[in-house]
């Protein structure tokens, strides 16, 4: 690793969990960066935000509960987790029901965010 | 400047493996540099080595190998989908008990420390597809 050039990363998360094994690719994504002490953010976009459903089932669909998966973040330090706000309020999401902590935000706080990492990754 | 690129569009449909190649090329000639070329999910089948082209359609591979052997850009396919879509190096396929390799020898395959490192040591990460 070259600790010295280290730089904070924001992982803007658009597709749904289930639709895409980007869904998946984004959250591996996020662990590995943490792994290596990266300062890591995420924000769900769009249809990412569904990836915030409660009670996800997976087990008939035989893929990996992408909740759990998510409810799992914070013990790898990943604190950093934002909302689309508008897309939530479309979808009818109760964030107080989603499997880790967010901060919702509007467009302007979302543009805010984005302009205060060194990179973007766009999934 | 230091570039990553981080190659999420399978050469299979629509374009953007093709404008990441093409891409890396013109970083090149303006005079940046490119660390790494990171393929994740179906941006992984960019490596496909037996794969056979249409003759009136684009050989999409051949850039790639060129960014490789002629400008010593690393280019690396994360190991978690490289597995998923059967883009296995010698080491992967005789582990996994397979027949034989299916990457072109230009790329190797690795885990996702990989783009974190590159990330972190670049100027710019540009991310294609997703």
């Amino acid at each position: 690793m070259s600790g010295t050039n280290d730089k904070s990363l924001l992982l803007l998360v658009r597709h749904s969990p289930y639709g895409s094994s980007l869904a998946r690719a984004s959250i591996d994504v996020a662990l590995a960066a943490a792994a290596f002490d990266q300062a890591v953010s995420l924000l769900f976009v769009g249809d990412g935000v569904l990836q915030l459903l409660p009670e996800q089932q997976t087990e008939q669909q035989g893929v990996r509960n992408q909740g759990k998966l998510l409810a799992s973040l914070p013990l790898y330090d990943i604190e950093q987790v934002y909302v689309d706000a508008e897309a939530a309020q479309r979808y009818q999401l109760d964030l107080n029901t989603a499997p880790l902590n967010t901060q919702a935000l509007d467009r302007e706080a979302m543009s805010r965010l984005l302009l205060t990492h060194d990179h973007l990754l766009g999934f | 400047m230091n570039y990553a690129l981080l190659v999420m569009s399978s050469p299979f449909s629509g374009q953007g493996a093709m404008t990441a190649a093409r891409f890396a090329r013109c970083v090149l000639a303006r005079g940046h540099s490119i660390s790494r070329v990171f393929f994740l999910d179906a941006g992984t089948n960019n490596g496909a080595a037996a794969a056979v082209f249409p003759q009136d359609e684009k050989n999409w591979l051949q850039p790639w190998v060129e960014l490789a052997e002629q400008h010593d850009v690393e280019l690396i396919l994360c190991i978690a989908s490289a597995l998923r879509y059967g883009m296995l190096d010698g080491t992967e396929a005789s582990r996994h008990e397979k027949t034989s390799a299916t990457i072109h020898p230009a790329f190797t395959v690795s885990g996702l420390g990989q783009l974190v490192d590159a990330t972190a040591g670049a100027d710019r990460l540009v991310t294609f597809g997703g």
